[in-house]
C-alpha cells in the first residue's frame, strides 16, 4: 500500500523537479525576504492545519456508525477545557504571525531603501541607488534611466549588487509590475506614483511582466529583465547611447498608441522633463498638469474662472472620449508654461527626494526595548520602551 | 427608414452588434435557442404555462421560491461552468506562439463573465434559495414577513440573470474582470457596452438581493415560533441572520459604487478618472467594502449547513453551540475591517497593510474554532456517512487549505508575490468550491427530501461527489504551483511552454468537475424518476434535530398546522425525546398570504428600463420607467392579498399525513 503510493507520487515528483519555482527561489534579495516570511508563514499553520486534518479523518473513522467499540455520548456538547484549548491554539499562532507580518510588512515595505544588499551585507554609502522611472503604456513597459538620459521598450537592465529606485506610473489604466525573480509587485497606476526598492544579486535574464489585467493586449505586456556585471551594465548602456531614436514628447505620444507585442526598443536620450508629464496628465503641451491643478486648488482654487479654463480635445489616448450626457471633449488649459510646470514637477521631485532620509532601524530589531535585568531606562526613556511601537515610517 | 430614426427607436444598437462574426458565440445561441424552443414548445404542448403561471411565478409561497431560486443557481451554473472550461481549454493550447482558439476580445469576455455569473447568479441564488426555504421552516412560521416582497426580490434576480444572458448574444459583456476596476471599465477605455450590461445587471440583481436580505432579517427576528429565544435559534438560521445583515449593510455600498460608475460613463462625471480630480482608488475601495462581506455572504449560511449536518449525521448535540454563534457574530463584525487586503500592492504604507494583513488573521480564529467545533461534534457520535455527511467531510479537507492560504495570502510580503497570481485563483476557489460549494451539494442532499418528498438517488449522487471533489483537486493543485512559479491570472497566451502540462492537468480536472455535474444532473433525473422508491412519508429522513423535520415532506403550504412551542435549540430532537404527539383536531382556519403576478411585471419592466439605458434606446427606458413606479403604485391599491384555508382543509390535509405514518408503522 505504502510503497504502491510512493510510485504514484513518482511522475508528480518529476514534473515538479522540472519546473522553475520563480517565487520559492527568486534571484533578488527583496523577494529572497519575502520568500522566507512565504515559507515560514505556512509553517506555523501547518502547525494547526496538520492536526484538523488528522483528527478529521480520525474521528470519521473512529465513529463511523458502524464501529461496535467506540463511545458514543449522544447529548455531550460542552467542555470549557476543550473550548479553551480551541479558541486559545489558533490566537497563539495568528499572535505569532501577527508580530512577523507587522516586522515584515515594515522591513519589506517596497516605498522603503533597503537595507542590505543581501543578508550580512548593508548597504552602505558606496551604494549609489540605479534610478529607473516605469511607464505602463498600452501594452509594453517603458523604462527611463534618468541618470544615464536613455530609455528602453520592453527591456530593463540593472547592474547586480546594486540598489534599484523604481518610480512606476502608468499612462492609461492600472497595471501591476512585477519581476519575480526581483522583489514584489507594485501597481502602475495613472496619474499616480508607486515605488519599489530592490536589488538584484545574481546575474541573469528574467521575466517581468504586467500583473493586472488592463485590455486585450495584456498577455504580450512582458519584458526581459536583465541582471549584469558593472561592465556588461556598461556596455548595455553605451549600446542604448547608441541607439538611432531619441524620446522627446512628440515621439512618446506616438508611442503611448495602443499597440500590442512589441519588440525592444532603446532610446538614445530622452526629455529629462517627459516622466514628470506624464505622471501628471500633461505630456500634450497645454495640458495643465496634476500637480500644477492640485497645488492650485490647495490655495483655493481658480475660483468661477478656473469653470471656462478648459479646451476642446483634440487627441487622447482612445478615439472616444465623454459620455452621452456629458460635456464635449475637453481638457483643462494650462496657465503656466510647459517649462515652468516642469520646473515645478521637478521641485517637488527633488523635495520628494530630500524626504526620504536613510532610517534608523534599530527600534525594530528590539534596541528600543529594556534588556532583561537592566532596573533603569536607557536615555531614551522619554519614548515609549515598547520597540514596535517606536517605529515611524 | 431616415437614419435619425432608426437611431431613435434603436439606440446603438445595430446589426453589427449581434456577434455573427465570432462562430462560437453564434453556435452557442443557435443550441441555446433549440433548447429554449424545445423546452417551450414542450410547456406549451403539455399545457404547463397556466400550472407554471399559478403554482409557481406568482406563488408568494417561500419553499416555492426557495426552489425557484436553486433552479436559477442551477442553470446559472451550466453557463458559468462553460465560461470555465472554455478558458482552461484556451489556457491548455495557447502555447508555443498558438493563439489558441479565442480571441482575446472574446477570452476576455469569458473570464469576467465567469466571475461575475459565479459570484452574482449561481452562488447567490444558490445561498438565497436555501436561506428562503429552510429559514421559515426551522423557526416554526408559515412564511417569510413580506411573502410579496419575496417573489419580488426573486424575479428581479432574474431579470439581471435575463441581462447577462442577453449581453451573449446582444452586444457583449465587459472586458473588465469581475470587479471592472476603473480606469478599464471607464468609457474611455471601454466605450461598448460591456460595462453597460455589466452595470445594469448588477443593479437590478441587487434590488432583489438587499430586499430578500431585509425580508429575512425581518423574518427571523420577528417571526420565531414562541420559546424560541436567540440563543435557541439552529446555527443555520443564526449563520442566515448574520449573513442578511451583512447583506443589507454592504449592498447598498455596491449599488452606490455601480450608480457613481454609471455616472462617469453615462454624464461625464468624474468620480473615478483621473484627470479632473477623480480617483479610480477610491472605486476599487468601494467595492470592496462590498466585495470582502460578500465572501462571507456567501459561506456563513454554508457553515450554517455543515453544522446541522455534522449534529444530525452524528446523531449528537452540536458541540460548543454557544461558541459557534459567537464565531459567527464576530466573523460578521470582522468581515467589514479587514477589505484592503485585496489591494496591498497598490501603495498603502506599511501599517495600514499590517492593520489589514492582522485582522484578516484574526477571522481565522473563530473559523478555526468553528472547525473545531464540528470536529468535536463528530467526536464519540455515531456517523452515518449519507450523501451530506461526504460533503461535509470533504469540505472539512478541503476548506483547511483554503483557510491556510487565505491567511498566508494575508501576510503583506507574501502578498506583493502572490498577488493576482494563479495561486490566488487557487485559494478563492478552494475557499469557494471547497467551501460554497460543497455546502451548496450538502444541504441540496440534505434538504431535498423535505422539500420533494422523496431522496436523491444516492449512487448518482456518489458518482457526483468524488469526480467533483477529485475534479477539485486535478484542477486546482496546479494553479497553487503556476502561481509559485509566477504566472499570473487571466493570460490568454504563454511563451513558456514548460508551464503547458499543469494547466493540462488543470484542464483534466476541470471535465472531472463536468462529469460531477453531469452527473448531478443524472441524479436528479434518476431521483425523480424512482421517486416511489425512494419515498420518505416520515417527514424525518435524517432522524433530524430541527423543526423543519417536524412537518411533512413536502410540508403544507402553511408549513405547521399549529405553531411549535420551543424548549432547546435542537427542538425536534427535545419533542421527539419527550415524546410529542401530533395534534389530530381542532384545526383553524390558517391566514395565508394570497399569490401575485406583479412581482414578475415589475422584473420585466426593470429588465426593459436596464435595456434601454444599456443601448441607449431612451424611450424605451423612459416608458418602462414610467411603467415600473406605475405598477408599484398600483399595486399598493390591491387589497385582495390574503385569504385563509379553511379549517376543513386543513384537517383534510393533516388527516391524509396522518394515514401516511400509520402505514409507515
Amino acid at each position: 500500500m505504502k510503497r504502491s503510493g510512493a510510485l504514484l507520487l513518482l511522475p508528480l515528483a518529476v514534473l515538479l523537479s522540472g519546473c522553475d519555482f520563480v517565487v520559492l527561489s527568486p534571484a533578488g534579495d527583496v523577494a529572497a525576504q519575502q520568500r522566507d516570511l512565504l515559507v515560514v508563514s505556512t509553517l506555523l499553520m501547518l502547525l494547526i492545519i496538520v492536526p484538523v486534518m488528522a483528527l478529521t479523518v480520525l474521528f470519521a473513522w473512529r465513529y463511523r456508525q458502524s464501529s461496535t467499540t467506540a463511545t458514543y455520548t449522544p447529548d455531550w456538547d460542552h467542555s470549557t477545557k476543550l473550548e479553551l484549548v480551541i479558541w486559545a491554539a489558533p490566537l497563539l499562532v495568528i499572535i505569532c504571525l501577527g508580530a512577523l507580518t507587522w516586522l515584515g510588512t515594515h522591513l519589506l515595505d517596497p516605498y522603503r531603501r533597503i537595507d542590505r544588499i543581501e543578508a550580512g551585507q548593508p548597504v552602505t554609502q558606496n551604494h549609489k541607488p540605479l534610478k529607473v522611472e516605469v511607464v505602463a503604456l498600452d501594452w509594453k513597459w517603458l523604462f527611463i534611466y534618468p541618470d544615464y538620459g536613455i530609455a528602453a521598450v520592453n527591456e530593463l537592465a540593472a547592474p547586480v549588487n546594486q540598489p534599484i529606485d523604481f518610480r512606476i506610473t502608468s499612462s492609461t489604466v492600472m497595471n501591476s509590475f512585477y519581476i519575480p525573480a526581483l522583489a514584489g509587485q507594485i501597481y502602475a497606476m495613472p496619474a499616480m506614483e508607486t515605488k519599489l526598492h530592490a536589488v538584484i544579486n545574481r546575474p541573469g535574464t528574467y521575466a517581468g511582466f504586467s500583473a493586472n489585467y488592463s485590455g486585450a493586449g495584456f498577455s504580450g505586456m512582458r519584458f526581459a529583465f536583465h541582471g549584469l556585471s558593472d561592465q556588461a551594465f556598461a556596455d548595455w548602456v553605451a549600446q542604448a547611447k547608441g541607439a538611432q531614436d531619441t524620446l522627446s514628447r512628440e515621439t512618446y505620444l506616438e508611442l503611448e498608441r495602443p499597440s500590442e507585442n512589441e519588440p525592444v526598443r532603446r532610446y538614445a536620450s530622452v526629455d529629462p522633463d517627459l516622466y514628470g508629464a506624464i505622471l501628471n496628465l500633461c505630456v500634450e503641451r497645454g495640458k495643465m498638469c496634476m500637480n500644477e491643478m492640485m497645488s492650485i486648488d490647495a490655495k483655493g482654487g481658480l475660483g468661477l474662472a478656473g469653470v471656462r479654463n478648459t479646451l476642446p480635445l483634440q487627441y487622447d489616448k482612445l478615439a472616444r472620449r465623454g459620455a452621452v450626457f456629458g460635456n464635449d471633449p475637453s481638457y483643462v488649459a494650462s496657465i503656466c508654461t510647459a517649462e515652468e510646470a516642469a520646473a515645478a514637477s521637478r521641485a517637488a521631485h527633488d523635495a520628494d527626494q530630500k524626504y526620504w532620509p536613510v532610517r534608523d532601524l534599530s527600534p525594530l530589531r528590539g534596541a528600543g526595548l529594556l534588556s532583561p535585568g537592566t532596573g533603569s531606562r536607557r536615555a531614551d526613556a522619554g519614548t515609549p520602551s515598547l520597540g514596535l511601537l517606536r517605529l515611524e515610517l | 427608414m431616415p437614419e435619425t430614426l432608426t437611431k431613435f427607436i434603436f439606440g446603438r444598437l445595430t446589426l453589427e452588434s449581434l456577434p455573427l462574426h465570432e462562430p462560437i458565440v453564434v453556435g452557442t445561441f443557435i443550441v441555446v435557442a433549440l433548447g429554449g424552443l424545445a423546452v417551450l414548445a414542450a410547456i406549451t404542448y403539455f399545457k404547463l404555462w397556466g400550472y407554471l403561471w399559478r403554482e409557481w411565478f406568482t406563488s408568494v409561497d417561500h419553499k416555492k421560491i426557495g426552489v425557484m431560486y436553486m433552479a436559477l443557481g442551477l442553470v446559472m451554473l451550466l453557463r458559468g461552468f462553460s465560461d470555465a472550461i472554455m478558458m482552461r481549454l484556451q489556457q491548455a493550447i495557447a502555447f508555443n506562439g498558438s493563439e489558441g482558439y479565442l480571441n482575446a476580445h472574446h477570452y476576455d469576455q469569458i473570464f469576467t463573465a465567469h466571475g461575475v455569473i459565479m459570484i452574482f447568479f449561481v452562488a447567490m441564488p444558490f445561498v438565497t434559495g436555501l436561506m428562503n426555504f429552510v429559514v421559515p421552516l426551522q423557526i416554526g412560521a408559515r412564511d417569510v414577513s413580506f411573502p410579496f416582497l419575496n417573489n419580488f426580490s426573486f424575479w428581479m434576480t432574474v431579470g439581471g440573470a435575463i441581462l447577462v444572458m442577453a449581453s451573449l448574444f446582444v452586444g457583449e459583456f465587459a472586458r473588465t474582470g469581475w470587479l471592472a476596476y476603473p480606469p478599464l471599465s471607464g468609457i474611455n477605455y471601454s466605450p461598448d457596452v460591456g460595462v453597460d450590461y455589466y452595470i445594469w445587471a448588477l443593479q437590478v440583481a441587487g434590488v432583489g438581493t438587499t430586499l430578500s436580505g431585509i425580508n429575512l432579517i425581518c423574518t427571523i427576528i420577528k417571526m420565531r415560533a414562541p420559546g424560541m429565544t436567540m440563543m435557541r435559534m439552529p446555527v443555520f438560521t443564526w449563520t442566515s441572520l448574520c449573513t442578511n445583515i451583512l447583506i443589507v449593510a454592504s449592498f447598498p455600498v455596491l449599488t452606490a459604487v455601480l450608480t457613481l460608475l454609471a455616472l462617469d460613463r453615462y454624464v461625464g462625471t468624474n468620480f473615478f478618472t483621473n484627470d479632473f480630480g477623480g480617483n479610480p482608488m477610491m472605486y476599487v475601495n468601494l467595492i470592496w467594502i462590498w466585495g470582502h462581506p460578500e465572501v462571507y455572504i456567501l459561506i456563513l449560511p454554508l457553515f450554517g449547513v455543515f453544522s446541522e449536518v455534522t449534529s444530525t449525521f452524528s446523531g449528537k448535540r452540536l458541540f460548543g453551540y454557544t461558541s459557534m454563534v459567537y464565531a459567527t457574530v464576530v466573523i460578521t463584525i470582522l468581515s467589514y475591517l479587514v477589505w484592503l487586503h485585496h489591494f496591498f500592492t497598490m501603495g498603502s504604507g506599511a501599517s495600514v497593510n499590517s492593520f489589514f494583513g492582522i485582522t484578516t488573521m484574526i477571522i481565522s480564529i473563530p473559523t478555526g474554532a468553528k472547525m473545531f467545533n464540528w470536529l468535536f461534534t463528530m467526536y464519540r457520535g455515531r456517523i452515518r456517512f449519507e450523501l451530506p455527511m461526504m460533503w461535509t467531510v470533504a469540505f472539512m479537507l478541503t476548506f483547511v487549505v483554503g483557510g491556510m492560504t487565505g491567511v498566508l495570502l494575508a501576510v503583506p510580503p507574501a502578498d506583493f508575490v502572490l498577488h493576482n497570481s494563479l495561486f490566488l485563483i487557487a485559494h478563492f476557489h478552494n475557499v469557494i468550491i471547497g467551501g460554497v460549494l460543497f455546502g451548496l451539494f450538502a444541504g441540496i442532499a440534505y434538504w431535498w427530501p423535505k422539500a420533494f418528498g422523496f431522496r436523491l438517488d444516492p449512487f448518482w449522487g456518489k458518482v457526483s461527489f468524488w469526480c467533483w471533489v477529485l475534479g477539485f483537486w486535478f484542477a486546482f493543485m496546479p494553479l497553487y504551483i503556476l502561481g509559485l512559479m509566477g504566472v499570473t491570472r487571466r493570460m490568454r497566451v504563454f511563451d513558456d511552454p514548460s508551464l503547458q502540462i499543469w494547466f493540462v492537468i488543470a484542464a483534466f480536472g476541470a471535465v472531472l468537475i463536468a462529469a460531477g455535474i453531469a452527473a448531478f444532473l443524472v441524479q436528479i433525473f434518476v431521483s425523480i424518476r424512482r421517486r416511489e422508491a425512494l419515498a420518505d412519508h416520515t417527514g424525518d429522513p435524517w432522524d433530524g434535530r430541527t423543526l423543519e423535520w417536524s412537518t411533512s415532506s413536502p410540508p403544507p403550504a402553511y408549513n405547521f398546522a399549529f405553531t411549535p412551542i420551543i424548549r432547546d435549540n435542537d427542538a425536534w430532537w427535545d419533542m421527539k425525546k419527550a415524546g410529542y404527539r401530533r395534534p389530530l383536531s381542532g384545526f383553524k382556519p390558517i391566514h395565508m398570504p394570497k399569490n401575485t403576478g406583479t412581482g414578475v411585471i415589475l422584473a420585466v419592466f426593470s429588465v426593459a428600463l436596464g435595456f434601454g439605458l444599456i443601448w441607449y434606446m431612451w424611450w424605451l427606458a423612459a416608458l418602462s420607467f414610467v411603467c415600473l413606479i406605475a405598477t408599484a403604485i398600483g399595486h399598493t391599491f390591491n387589497y385582495h392579498r390574503d385569504f385563509d384555508i379553511p379549517a376543513a382543509e386543513v384537517a383534510q390535509t393533516e388527516e391524509a399525513r396522518t394515514t401516511l405514518l400509520a402505514a409507515q408503522g
